[in-house]
C-alpha cells in the first residue's frame, strides 16, 4: 500500500514536449511510472518518448483514462494548465513549475477544489511511492521501499530525510513534496490522515519551515487524529526576521510563523522534534526499533 | 519587490485614489523648487526608504516656510535612518518626497494582504491609524476589522458596508467615499499582482474626504514579468548589493553575521544547514542557495561572494544532488579554487546523484584546505571545528 499514487496510476504530462517536461518524463518512465501520454497545444497527433501527444487535457483523459497530471508548463501558464486539468476530470495534479504568480495559483486552486481535483505544489519536487511510481524531479534511487511516510515543504530536505531513513536500514512508503509557496495544494493536514490510514506506513516524517501556520495546524490535527509516531524538523531556526529565504512562503513577520513557535506546538502534540535535519534518521530508528 | 512611497502614490493616482500633491527630489536645491511649485503654506519633508517607521526615526518632518523646507531637506537627505524595520545599521536616505500638508481630522488604517489560510486577499482596517498596526493587533484587537474578499466574486457592496461600519463611519456621504476608496484599492491589488498594500495613515480631512497620506506596496516577484511598469520601479540602491549580484547568477544569497560561509542547494536544506551549524556551536555567515541549475561558474561566483565577507573562517559546501549532479559541483569547486583565492578551509559534503564520481574528482584534484564531510552532521561538525581553529588568512 501507499498513498496518492501507485504502480497502476495513469499519468499524463502537461508541457510534455518541452525540455524540462521531456527530461523528467523520461526519468519517471525509467523509474516505472505509467506515463500514458502528454499534452502540448498544436502538437497533438505526434508521438513523443513513445507516447501520444494531445492538444488538450480533455482529449488526453478521454483517450488514455489518465487520472493524474504532472505539470511542467512555464510559470505564466500554470494557472491555466491546472484549471484545464480540473475541468477535464483529472483527480490529482502535481505542479512542479517554480515561479507561478500567486494570484494565478489562488484562482487555480479554488477552481480545482470546485471540481474535486487534488493538487500538489507548485514549486515542489513532486510525489513518489517507492519502487512503484515517481511523479516529479526527485532522484529516484534514494527512495527505498519501506514503512516511513514523508511530507516536506522543501525539495532537498525531502531527499536528505529519505536518504537518512534508508541509510538507517528503513525505507519509504510514499514521500510528498508539498512546496513552500504562499498558496499550495495538499498540505500536512490532508496528507497526515492518508498516512494514518495507510497500513504500510508505521512512522511519519514531517519537514516544515518558517512562515505561515500550516505546521501549527498540523500539530493540532496530530494531537487529535494521528496515532502513528511523527518525527518533525522545522527549517529556519536561525533565519533573520523579514527576510525571504528562497521559498516565497518562508517569510517571518511578527511572532507568527517562527520555527520556535512551530517546534513547541509540535512537541506539545507528542511529536519527536529534532533540532537539526542531521538527526532525522536517528530519530526514526529510535522509534521503529522499539 | 517593494516600491517607495512616492511611487506608490503615483500608482494610487492612476487608480483615482486620492493622494496629496507631492514631488520626489534628490537634492536640497530641488526640494526648495518643489516646495515653491506646490505652493504651501505647509509642507511635509519625507525620507524615501523601503522601511516603515520613518516618522519615529526622524525621517518625516513638517515645514512651515521655504527656509524650513531647505533646513529639513539638508538634515534628512544623506542621513542614515534607523527604524524598527531597517535593523540597527539603518538605511541611507537618497531621495526625499516633498508633499503638501493635509488637513487632518483623524487617522485611519487600511491594508490589503494575502490571507494564506483563507487563500484569498484580505482587507484590514482600523480606526487606530498612524500607529504600529502590530501593536494595535496585540493591545486592542477589537479595533481591527478584517474582510476577506474572494476574487471570484470581487469587491461587493456588503464588503464595503462591513468596512464603513467597522470604521464607525456614520455619515452617508463619507460611507460612499470610503467604500469607493477601498474598491479602487482592491482593484489595484488584483490588477497589479500586489502582495501587500498598506496605507497608514489614511486620513479623513475636515471636509470629510479620505486621502492616502502614506503608501507601502509590495509586489509578487513571480508576476513582475507581466507588470513591466511596476518592474521598472525597482530601486536597486535599496537592496543589498551582494544579494543583487548573486541573483544575476541564479544564486539566492542573504548575508548573516556569523563565521561559517554556507553553499547549499535548495532553500530548505540551506536553512537546515544553518540550523545544524548553529546547533553545533558555530555561526552561519550567510544563506546561499545555488539553485537547481548549479554549474562550475555559479559555484565559483558563490565562493567569490562568500569570501568577500571578512568574517568568514570556513566554508561548508552541502549539496544533495537531485537534478544537480555532484560531479559538476566538484568541478565547480576545483574551478573556483583556480579563479578565486580560497584562503579558508572548505568542507565539502556531496551526496545524491553522481556522488561517488564527485568524490574521485575531488580526491584527485588534491586541493589544500579541502576537507570531506561524510554526511550533513559530519560536515557541519568539521566546519564548526575548522572555523574555531582557523588562525587567519
Amino acid at each position: 500500500m501507499s498513498i496518492l499514487v501507485n504502480k497502476d496510476s495513469k499519468v499524463i504530462v502537461q508541457g510534455f514536449t518541452g525540455k524540462e517536461g521531456s527530461f523528467h518524463a523520461e526519468q519517471c518512465m525509467a523509474y516505472g511510472t505509467k506515463i500514458v501520454g502528454g499534452v502540448t497545444p498544436n502538437k497533438g497527433g505526434q508521438i513523443h518518448l513513445g507516447k501520444p501527444v494531445f492538444n488538450t487535457v480533455a482529449e488526453a483523459v478521454n483517450l488514455t483514462g489518465a487520472t493524474v497530471s504532472m505539470i511542467f508548463v512555464p510559470p505564466a501558464f500554470v494557472g491555466d494548465a491546472v484549471m484545464e486539468a480540473a475541468e477535464a476530470g483529472i483527480e490529482l495534479a502535481v505542479i512542479i513549475t517554480e515561479g507561478a504568480p500567486v494570484k494565478d495559483m489562488q484562482a487555480a486552486k479554488a477552481h480545482a477544489t470546485k471540481h474535486g481535483m487534488m493538487t500538489i505544489g507548485p514549486n515542489c519536487p513532486g510525489v513518489i511511492t517507492a519502487d512503484e511510481c515517481k511523479i516529479g524531479i526527485m532522484p529516484g534511487m534514494i527512495f527505498k521501499k519501506g514503512n516511513v511516510g514523508l511530507i516536506s515543504k522543501s525539495g532537498t530536505l525531502t531527499y536528505e530525510g529519505a536518504n537518512q531513513v534508508c541509510n538507517e536500514g528503513f525505507g519509504i512508503t510514499t514521500a510528498v513534496g508539498i512546496g513552500g509557496d504562499p498558496i499550495i495544494g495538499l498540505s500536512y493536514n490532508q496528507i497526515l490522515p492518508m498516512f494514518e490510514a495507510d497500513p504500510d506506513t508505521e512512522c511519519i516524517v514531517m519537514i516544515g519551515e518558517i512562515g505561515g501556520d500550516l505546521e501549527i495546524q498540523a500539530a493540532k490535527l496530530i494531537k487529535e487524529q494521528i496515532t502513528k509516531p511523527v518525527v518533525a524538523f522545522i527549517a529556519g531556526q536561525t533565519a533573520p526576521k523579514g527576510k525571504t529565504m528562497g521559498h516565497a512562503g518562508a517569510i517571518v513577520s511578527g511572532s507568527a510563523g517562527t520555527a520556535k513557535e512551530k517546534m513547541e506546538a509540535l512537541e506539545a502534540a507528542g511529536v519527536k522534534v529534532v533540532v537539526s535535519p542531521a538527526e532525522i534518521g536517528k530519530a526514526v530508528k529510535e522509534i521503529l526499533s522499539k | 519587490m517593494n516600491i517607495h512611497e512616492y511611487q506608490a502614490k503615483q500608482v494610487f493616482a492612476k487608480y483615482d485614489i486620492p493622494v496629496p500633491k507631492g514631488i520626489m527630489v534628490e537634492s536640497v536645491k530641488d526640494a526648495v523648487i518643489a516646495a515653491e511649485e506646490l505652493g504651501g503654506p505647509v509642507w511635509v519633508v519625507k525620507a524615501q526608504i523601503h522601511a516603515g517607521g520613518r516618522g519615529l526615526g526622524g525621517g518625516v518632518k513638517l515645514a512651515k516656510s521655504l527656509d524650513e523646507v531647505e533646513a529639513l531637506a539638508n538634515e534628512i537627505l544623506g542621513m542614515t535612518l534607523v527604524t524598527h524595520q531597517t535593523g540597527p545599521e539603518g538605511k541611507l536616505v537618497q531621495k526625499l518626497y516633498i508633499e503638501d500638508g493635509a488637513d487632518i481630522k483623524d487617522e485611519l488604517y487600511l491594508s490589503v494582504v494575502l490571507d494564506r489560510k483563507l487563500e484569498m486577499p484580505l482587507i484590514m482596517a482600523s480606526t487606530e491609524g498612524g500607529m504600529n498596526i502590530e501593536d494595535v493587533a496585540e493591545n486592542t484587537p477589537e479595533k481591527i476589522v478584517t474582510i476577506p474578499v474572494d476574487p471570484a466574486i470581487g469587491f461587493q457592496g456588503f464588503h464595503g458596508r462591513q468596512l464603513a461600519f467597522g470604521l464607525n463611519i456614520t455619515d452617508k456621504n463619507e460611507q460612499k467615499k470610503i467604500i469607493s476608496f477601498a474598491q479602487k484599492l482592491f482593484k489595484l491589488y488584483m490588477e497589479l499582482d500586489a502582495e501587500m498594500i498598506e496605507i497608514n495613515p489614511l486620513v479623513r480631512t475636515g471636509a470629510g474626504d479620505f486621502i492616502a497620506l502614506d503608501g507601502k506596496m509590495g509586489f509578487d516577484n513571480s508576476a513582475l514579468g507581466r507588470q513591466p511598469e511596476i518592474a521598472a520601479m525597482r530601486d536597486l540602491t535599496e537592496e543589498d548589493p551582494d544579494e543583487v549580484e548573486a541573483a544575476k547568477y541564479g544564486l539566492s544569497y542573504v548575508a548573516l553575521d556569523g563565521e561559517i560561509g554556507c553553499m547549499v542547494n535548495g532553500a530548505g536544506l540551506a536553512m537546515g544547514t544553518m540550523d545544524t551549524i548553529n546547533h553545533m556551536g558555530g555561526t552561519p555567515a550567510n544563506f546561499l542557495d545555488v539553485g537547481g541549475s548549479a554549474n562550475a561558474e555559479t559555484v565559483a561566483k558563490g565562493f567569490e561572494i562568500i569570501l568577500k565577507n571578512p568574517k568568514v573562517k570556513a566554508i561548508f559546501v552541502n549539496i544533495f544532488g537531485g537534478i544537480v549532479r555532484c560531479d559538476r559541483i566538484a568541478n565547480g569547486i576545483i574551478e573556483a579554487t583556480k579563479i578565486t583565492d580560497v584562503n579558508v578551509p572548505v568542507i565539502v559534503r556531496l551526496d545524491g546523484t553522481n556522488a561517488p564520481e564527485a568524490a574521485v574528482i575531488l580526491k584527485n584534484a588534491n586541493i589544500a584546505n579541502l576537507i570531506v564531510g561524510d554526511d550533513l552532521g559530519d560536515g557541519a561538525a568539521k566546519a564548526v571545528k575548522a572555523a574555531a581553529e582557523f588562525k587567519g588568512k
